[in-house]
């Protein structure tokens, strides 16, 4: 395609269909994207008939009540101390299993393959269901909280604990092997140095994302600030929400800057 | 002594690929022997198959007396403390001190327990000390592998497989990645240990000059079969052909041996102490 002196330099896509296949592809986007829109019910209508009601709802919550603050300080420290332990237990729970789950550490394909599906269901189930669960089993409070985003986050660390294994230069590996050293003395020696700086950067990334997380835990009555927003809701008391967003935009912002100052001090 | 006997290496669907078929090789305390050969040839294949880093087909590799014929693990461990090797990419752990890398040498016979905690018996530290000293790096003891240059790093390689305290030393290609200068001095350390503390060394290399210059004894490798075994001095234009055949370069050995003497000549059989230490 040539345009006053221009050229479009991009090959056909390969295959016989050439670009009707795009054209394919884009048609089957365009008509999925119309079908989950009627699903969910998309009108930019009702958003801007809503927009007055948005207001209404701001203006109840504005301005935040400061005073209600001070009883807020005790459930936000109480969620981080939710994350605190939840992402520590995630660890101790992902470290014994993401050797198994690595393809060049596990001892046999099926037992990578088993060891990747239990880290998939784990993270498969959402904190919020895990913790309705565990409020059920070891009734309500934090603890409850602890366990879900352990066992949620377990699945993840122990995820991305694997793929950092896989990544790793062989050579050292080999070189160990070649001075007979045994399996405990590779991971030592040759695996975990290789891995940690990345295990250290997963593991502050898991404990911002569980800040965020322990903040609607309480929504379930799993322990944390999320108790303290949703009842202020329920009493439609919205100064008070709007106090609770305040506290959780502060933890939140917080866990991100402190988080990523440390990832950038291992580097 | 080491004896390599029948040593024979397939691999691919129905063992098609042969890559070793059947070499025998008797290699002295403390020689230095060169294997030159096209890549391809077998020669690190050989090697992996004296360590087991690669299982072999058939034949054996029996080391002081002791056949390595189908070892168990606690075997496989015994073979690998006699039998160091260097890698081509130095394989060092990068984020662990030069000593720690040293000292992977001494696992194989050291307590797992404690040394997983890195805790090492004093007297091992010792020795890997006094391997670093070898191959003048003691000054580097502490620093972390990844900021030695390249050559370092190859002579920290040296350390660790001196460490083992081994009875053979097998190189793979250990200057490949090195400039010509830093590939002296390299391969310069390997033969003092292997005469000092006689040792066999079994290197492979890409270069004729330095196999000429640095080899006691060159073993051809084509196309997985020995094809040469002798004297540097008996390397001939022919000898090179069937090592390297269809290389349509006649003046291949005349350059290879004009290099090795001149160096002989200026810098003498073994290179001077001051030659070492730099790069």
């Amino acid at each position: 395609m040539v345009l006053a002196g221009y050229r479009l330099v991009v090959n056909p896509p390969r295959g016989p269909l050439g670009w009707w296949m795009v054209a394919l592809v884009a048609a089957a986007s365009a008509a999925c994207l119309w079908w989950a829109a009627i699903g969910t019910k998309l009108s930019l209508a009702d958003l801007i008939e809503g927009l007055p009601w948005i207001g209404d709802f701001l203006g109840r919550m504005l301005p935040p009540n400061l005073a209600y603050m001070q009883n807020l300080v005790r459930p936000a420290i109480e969620s981080v101390q939710i994350a605190l332990w939840g992402t520590v237990l995630g660890v101790v729970l992902a470290l014994p299993v993401c050797f198994f789950a690595a393809r060049n550490l596990s001892p046999h394909p099926a037992i990578f393959h088993a060891m990747r599906q239990v880290l998939n269901v784990m993270r498969g189930i959402n904190e919020i269901i895990l913790a309705l669960i565990f409020v059920a089993a070891v009734g309500l409070g934090p603890f409850a909280g602890v366990i879900a985003m352990a066992i949620h986050g377990a699945g993840m660390l122990g995820k991305f604990f694997a793929e950092a294994i896989e990544e790793i230069d062989q050579g050292p590996l080999e070189a160990l092997s070649a001075a007979g050293a045994g399996t405990a003395q590779r991971i030592v020696f040759g695996v975990l140095p290789q891995v940690l700086p990345a295990w250290i950067g997963v593991v502050l990334y898991r404990f911002e994302t569980n800040i965020r997380v322990s903040t609607v835990l309480g929504m379930v009555g799993a322990g944390g600030i999320g108790f303290e927003l949703i009842s202020s809701m329920k009493l439609f008391q919205y100064e008070n929400t709007a106090a609770c967003v305040v506290v959780i935009l502060v933890l939140v912002l917080g866990a991100d800057l402190v988080s990523s100052k440390l990832r950038a001090m291992i580097r | 002594m080491i004896e390599i006997r029948g040593l024979r290496k397939s691999y691919g669907p129905d063992q098609a690929i042969k890559a070793l078929k059947g070499v025998d090789l008797e290699i002295a305390a403390g020689e230095f022997v060169v294997v030159l050969g096209p890549s391809g040839a077998g020669k690190s294949t050989m090697l992996r198959c004296i360590n087991r880093l690669a299982e072999p087909s058939a034949g054996e590799v029996i080391i002081d007396g002791m056949p390595f014929a189908s070892p168990g693990r606690r075997e496989l461990r015994q073979l690998r403390r006699k039998v160091a090797m260097i890698f081509q990419q130095h394989n060092l752990v990068k984020r662990l001190s030069v000593l720690k890398n040293v000292l992977v040498g001494r696992m194989a016979d050291l307590p797992g327990a404690l040394t997983l905690l890195h805790v090492f018996p004093e007297s091992d530290v010792a020795l890997a000390r006094h391997c670093l000293e070898q191959v003048n790096l003691a000054h580097k003891a502490e620093a972390r592998a990844d900021t030695l240059s390249g050559g370092e790093q190859q002579r920290v390689g040296i350390a660790r497989a001196l460490a083992q305290q081994p009875k053979i030393m097998l190189a793979d290609e250990p200057v490949a990645s090195l400039d010509p200068k830093t590939s002296r001095v390299v391969l310069s350390y390997l033969k003092k240990i292997c005469k000092e503390s006689n040792i066999a060394v079994l290197c492979n290399l890409h270069q004729i000059d330095y196999a000429l210059e640095f080899g006691e004894r060159v073993v051809g490798l084509a196309a997985g079969e020995k094809v040469f075994d002798g004297r540097p001095e008996d390397v001939t234009q022919e000898v090179v052909h069937r090592i390297y055949p269809g290389l349509d370069d006649p003046h291949a050995l005349g350059a290879a041996r004009l290099l090795a003497e001149r160096r002989g000549r200026t810098a003498g059989e073994t290179p001077r102490p001051a030659a070492l230490g730099r790069a």
